[in-house]
């Protein structure tokens, strides 16, 4: 039911782990849903000078949250802030089509990650 | 790559000598059994020695065993086929609240219709309440339909109390036993049982062949004729199934009944021993693990745990990944995206019925396949939980206007 490549990121996540000092987090989904995403970032020169996450969920969930990590390492805050639900799923190989919503947060985990370090510049 | 599977609850694999009887039939019985010519009626007789079978199985007259496509078909026929005939005597059908989606989801269509129906809440064990049960019926109620044993979590319900309660009241009794039938001993007459599904593929018999046991072939005191058919046509299985009779297929049925009449005693002993060592292993060894549904009142080859601060799909794929097969009632591995209905009915709060795991044993487990399965399960759960972001005694928020519904 999933690509290699998801099955990839499932079984070896990139980047995975809590960032005890990191800029920002990014906090999306809800585990009553049965998604929970944790996206951590650090900046420098308003570059994602490292990135991290932890999640609750499915396959797709873990994959999608993994394969942000290799998207947004050292993109400028503004190029990570594109990023969307179907980079991901591109990158991915594709998503099962029940998957594309439920299990996908891991691009808007991202945006909220870097609208709280925005905010706490400001 | 290892092969080890623990999902019987899903199908079974069908028993060789299963198979070679259906190969059989479908060289040598090609007659259609309501056929005049010997070669019809060569076929008409194994289909009554499959009947009387099937019927020895659970004390049942040859008569009284109705042949169908599926447990799901036999639920249907049941409830809907009750729920029909009978509108005139009353409208009201009882259940519980953990039925499989055969039955459930008949309820609720029959609410669309006219129908009333109380869904009894369960314990944390998933056992219904007899008192509460004896209260709900009213002088409209035609129907209960409780499930001998729950698919999830394996819970065995009073269903001999039940059969009592519904005589008494004069009420018809339902129960679907596709998880129970060859695992546990089943007696109608005993249990007052009025109505019975079951499947063959879920005990070594082919996919696509179903039953319904109905107490005096339809026909009941004071009420007359009680079902009414779903299919009509050509009149087989007493007018009460039209439809061509699968020959081979229900050859293929009686004989994995006469296997697990055969092996039911040592079958269970062994499953009983495997399905207590999983738990205690489990249970001793895993933090924040706990079992689901009852210790003791519980099919023979059922476990069903829940691991708290993972989700289950990830869990399965995992084990999947070392060729274990399992199941969970998380709503990321569903269709429906629905969490598990039955683990929200005994009071799970729905993070936790998203790290459920079901492990469903049978004919051809063997103790490799327990050891094996109780090696590789324990380093997923550590690896999934360091991956998650719930951890014991942390508190997690959540922005609760963020996509709560994008599962619907």
């Amino acid at each position: 039911m999933y690509s290699e490549k998801v099955m990839d990121h499932f079984r070896n996540p990139r980047n995975m782990g809590e960032m005890k000092d990191a800029d920002a987090v990014g906090e999306i989904g809800n585990p009553i849903c049965g998604d929970l995403m944790y996206i951590y970032i650090k900046v420098k020169n308003n570059h994602i000078d490292d990135i991290s996450f932890q999640t609750f969920g499915c396959g797709a969930a873990i994959a999608t949250s993994s394969m942000i990590t290799e998207l947004a390492k050292g993109k400028t805050l503004d190029d990570a802030m594109k990023i969307t639900r179907d980079d991901i799923a591109g990158s991915l190989d594709g998503l099962p089509p029940i998957k594309m919503h439920c299990s996908n947060l891991a691009s808007d985990g991202l945006r909220k990650a870097i609208e709280n370090y925005r905010t706490k510049q400001k | 790559m290892k092969n080890v599977y623990l999902d019987y609850a899903a199908t079974t694999p069908m028993d060789p000598e299963v198979i070679k009887e259906i190969e059989k039939h479908y060289r040598v019985t090609y007659g259609n059994p309501s056929s005049f010519h010997k070669i019809g009626q060569n076929a008409a007789q194994i289909l009554q020695k499959s009947r009387e079978i099937v019927a020895s199985l659970i004390n049942a007259k040859t008569d009284e065993i109705f042949f169908t496509s599926s447990g799901t078909e036999s639920d249907n026929l049941a409830i809907k086929g009750v729920a029909f005939k009978n509108k005139g005597r009353g409208n009201h059908i009882i259940t519980s609240s953990i039925e499989h989606h055969a039955v459930q989801h008949t309820c609720q269509y029959l609410e669309t219709q006219g129908f009333k129906v109380t869904y009894l809440p369960v314990d944390e064990y998933g056992l219904i309440d007899l008192k509460e049960l004896e209260e709900t019926i009213t002088n409209k109620t035609i129907l209960i339909s409780i499930m001998f044993a729950n698919n999830e979590i394996g819970t065995i319900e009073p269903i001999k109390e039940i059969g009592e309660i519904a005589k008494k009241h004069d009420v018809i009794f339902h129960t679907d036993a596709v998880q129970t039938l060859g695992k546990v001993p089943i007696d109608v007459e005993e249990m007052n049982i009025d109505l019975l599904s079951a499947s063959a593929h879920k005990l070594y018999g082919p996919k696509g062949v179903g039953l319904l046991y109905i107490r005096g072939h339809g026909v009941r005191k004071g009420w007359g004729k009680y079902i009414e058919p779903l299919f009509h046509g050509g009149g087989h299985e007493r007018g009460l199934r039209s439809s061509t009779e699968n020959v081979p297929g229900i050859a293929g049925f009686a004989k994995a009944v006469e296997l697990c009449k055969r092996n039911m005693k040592e079958e269970s002993e062994k499953l009983i021993k495997f399905r207590d060592k999983i738990i205690k292993v489990i249970t001793e060894n895993i933090e924040d693990v706990y079992l689901n549904g009852h210790h003791t009142k519980r099919l023979p080859n059922n476990v069903n745990l829940g691991f708290r601060y993972i989700e289950g799909e990830s869990i399965i794929l995992s084990l999947d990944m070392e060729g274990i097969a399992t199941s969970t009632g998380s709503a990321c591995s569903s269709k429906s995206l629905e969490p598990s209905h039955v683990l929200l009915a005994i009071g799970q709060k729905p993070e936790d019925v998203h790290g459920s795991l079901r492990i469903t044993t049978g004919r051809y487990t063997t103790e490799a396949d327990i050891d094996y399965f109780l090696e590789k399960l324990p380093p997923i759960i550590e690896k999934l939980r360091k991956i998650s972001p719930l951890k014991k005694g942390k508190k997690y928020t959540f922005d609760p206007t963020y996509e709560t519904n994008h599962h619907h």
